[in-house]
């Protein structure tokens, strides 16, 4: 038996699904697009122009819903299936579109750079416990208008693991497809194998910009999967009940669900989300906070009611450094997460909101992703007896250890941490240095980073893929990208 | 009966009933209590004691806010009677603030606003997602002493440079202090495209404001 975790009733869940229609009925959903506002009125949706709003009928979500996928593959570079959206299936990315990253040597946050993340994506790379990537670092050495598409060039020139990411511009979202049709080999391959999944964002309460309404129209229309990113802040942009959160996420993300499939019907489509609860005192939005995980495993149970794929942002912290704060609470948030069967748990690494990646957190959060898998991998009767027969073989003698038992399964009945978690002696560790876990990690990043091998990509295509952002770059003002170490010479 | 009414209303604005704060304000006045004094002695005291309260833990953002509500639901009251008596009541300083064009993140900028509107600033919260040329409109037309920007996106805080550098064209950019916010923004960035000063939070952007605009902050 896999444990699992359901936060709400059933009736709970029936509830949240019927307040969602009558809200997507009256006051309607606000959408800046032109383009989803004639899709909706031509689904039968009820359209003001004026005002962009339109009220969505439960007939047309329910049209909606028969033909979204409830699951779907994303494969990795290599064209082998590697992260599956649907059912419970649970599997781990990077926080992404991080605008800072903590420093290890000054412990200070600065403004990331090219080399910063190609070493972040190696170390995700070689992470095992990792399933995928994400663009998760913004780059301070090109114009903020391409910081969207540079991260995936830059990933794309490193990475065998399917990619999480997303546009922060209509236009920019072309050149990203570009670059991912380049680098599969054509736009048939990207549809049938797709290898990335864009992030959408609907603002809320109840509002598709212009901008990442574009973006979830033309995802479909490419089918390529997008991923629905509704963040109610409860107490400011959502009720302050958690319950009413839920009712905004599940009405923001049924009308995306409903333009993604009149766009294309059909197209992969991921009930997401990052929802917080607003912290009362400072005004800001905590991932780390009990309240936001719960919204998190709630609205990913509606979403799973209606048969659809998940994703959440869970498994970061509100720290500044990589402290006791940063390992409480990426550990909740992540063992949450995979009991709730969340199919993609978007965070490690991340802090400070949402802001800052950490080398080192992210190699200590994939220790707590390794014992969440664990944790669903269950406890199961291996063998015919579970005890009966090795302790009548052993009677009272504690010898275990030397038993062919032991040998056998210890490795998938525990789960064995690096050495970045301390289970030595005292003395052991006073000899080794006295160092932190954050020093331990720091020291684990840079053995990690030598396994990463550089991939078999011919020059053409490198300088295919470099040309398509050279050329957005240079729309933008910058003549020359900056220089892209590949074999880390 | 005059202390009467506005120790209720101080207590009113202190916890947010802003039902009761604007029955109080209309009693008062028909009492015969001058509008002024309505303010001064019924309002400030309770705004002062929730800015207390928040800064030592006890409130949180909801009651400060709804404090600020209320004080504002007895102001639309008394604003009329000012008017009409030629009084004005003494004003910290005109504020415009806005998120910036290809921004619709509101929540910072509104709790900016409310906080400004709480220490007795004149605020004209222009929204979300606001052009260039409505900025540089409204500093001019308010003769704004405060020009607060928001920005959340690290693609949209360049506009924030843009709306300095078209203050500049438009001869403006000496008469009015322009402070910064966001999550991406920082004191650096701030200094780099010439604002006056950066902000990270609410509070700390009103005594900001008071800073540049030579006032003697609170001390909390």
């Amino acid at each position: 038996m896999r444990p699992q975790f359901k936060i709400l009733s059933d009736d709970l869940v029936q509830t949240i699904l019927e307040e969602a229609h009558a809200l997507l009925l009256d006051p309607g959903v606000r959408v800046h697009n032109q383009d989803a506002l004639e899709l909706l009125a031509q689904g039968g949706a009820q359209v003001d122009f004026d005002s962009q709003i339109a009220a969505i009928p439960e007939k047309m979500v329910q049209t909606a819903l028969d033909t979204a996928p409830s699951d779907f593959d994303l494969y990795d570079f290599d064209g082998r299936p590697a992260v599956h959206y649907g059912g419970d299936a649970v599997h781990f990315d990077p926080g992404s579109a991080a605008i800072n990253l903590l420093d290890h040597e000054t412990q200070t946050q600065r403004a990331p750079l090219t080399q910063d993340f190609v070493r972040f994506v190696q170390l995700v790379e070689v992470l095992p416990q990792l399933d995928a990537q994400s663009t998760a670092l913004i780059c301070a050495d090109v114009p903020e208008e391409i910081g969207d598409l540079y991260r995936l060039y830059l990933a794309l020139n490193f990475i065998r693991k399917p990619i999480v990411t997303g546009a922060f511009r209509k236009d920019t979202w072309w050149t990203m497809r570009e670059l991912l049709v380049a680098r599969v080999g054509g736009e048939k391959e990207l549809a049938q194998k797709p290898v990335a999944v864009f992030d959408v964002c609907p603002s809320p309460p109840l509002l598709w910009s212009d901008l990442t309404c574009q973006n979830l129209i033309d995802c479909a229309r490419a089918n390529i999967p997008a991923e629905l990113v509704s963040m109610p802040l409860a107490g400011a942009t959502a009720p302050v009940t958690l319950a009413g959160a839920v009712v905004q996420h599940a009405a923001e993300c049924m009308s995306g669900v409903v333009i993604c499939q009149l766009a294309n019907p059909g197209a992969p489509i991921v009930w997401g989300g990052s929802p917080a609860v607003f912290d009362m005192r400072s005004g800001t939005t905590p991932m780390g906070a009990v309240g936001t995980w719960m919204i998190d495993c709630a609205y990913s149970q509606v979403g799973k009611s209606l048969s659809l794929p998940t994703h959440a942002y869970l498994g970061m912290t509100d720290s500044k450094i990589v402290d006791a704060q940063a390992g409480m609470e990426a550990a909740g948030g992540t063992i949450l997460a995979a009991l709730a069967g969340i199919n993609m748990v978007s965070g490690a690494g991340m802090m400070d909101f949402e802001s800052c990646q950490s080398f080192e957190k992210l190699v200590l959060d994939a220790e707590i992703i390794g014992m969440a898998k664990r944790l669903l991998a269950g406890i199961e009767a291996r063998e015919e007896t579970l005890a009966l027969s090795v302790m009548r073989e052993l009677g009272h003698r504690a010898d275990y250890l030397t038993h062919p038992q032991t040998l056998r399964w210890f490795k998938e009945e525990f789960y064995i941490p690096s050495q970045i978690v301390d289970r030595g002696s005292l003395d052991a560790w006073e000899r080794s240095g006295k160092r932190s876990a954050a020093q331990r990690a720091a020291a684990r990043v840079e053995q990690l980073l030598k396994d990463y091998k550089p991939l078999a990509l011919t020059d053409e295509m490198r300088a295919e893929l470099r040309q398509i952002t050279a050329k957005a770059a240079q729309s933008f003002g910058m003549t020359e990208l900056p220089a892209l170490d590949i074999f880390g010479e | 009966m005059t202390d009467d009414l506005l120790t209720q209303l101080t207590q009113a604005v202190l916890v947010g009933d802003y039902e009761a704060a604007a029955k109080l304000t209309q009693d008062a006045l028909a009492a015969g209590i001058e509008p002024l004094t309505v303010i001064d002695r019924g309002l400030v005291p309770g705004m002062d004691r929730a800015g207390e309260k928040f800064s030592t833990g006890e409130y949180f953002l909801p009651n400060l806010l709804i404090a600020a509500r209320a004080m504002q639901e007895s102001m639309d009251i008394l604003e009329p009677e000012l008017l009409s008596r030629d009084e004005q009541m003494t004003n910290a300083g005109t504020v415009v603030i806005g998120t910036v064009h290809g921004d619709i993140h509101e929540i910072g900028k509104s709790l900016v606003g409310t906080m400004f509107t709480a220490n007795g600033f004149k605020v004209h919260d222009l929204g979300v997602d606001v052009p260039v040329e409505i900025f540089v409109d409204r500093v001019r037309d308010t003769n704004a002493d405060i020009l607060g920007l928001s920005a959340l996106l690290t693609t949209t805080m360049v506009v924030q440079r843009e709306v300095i550098e078209a203050l500049s064209v438009a001869g403006l950019r000496e008469s009015v202090k322009v402070l910064v916010g966001g999550a991406p923004v920082s004191a650096a960035w701030a200094q780099e495209i010439g604002a006056d000063g950066y902000a990270a939070d609410a509070v700390a952007a009103v005594h900001l404001a008071q800073r540049v605009l030579g006032q003697t902050p609170d001390s909390a």
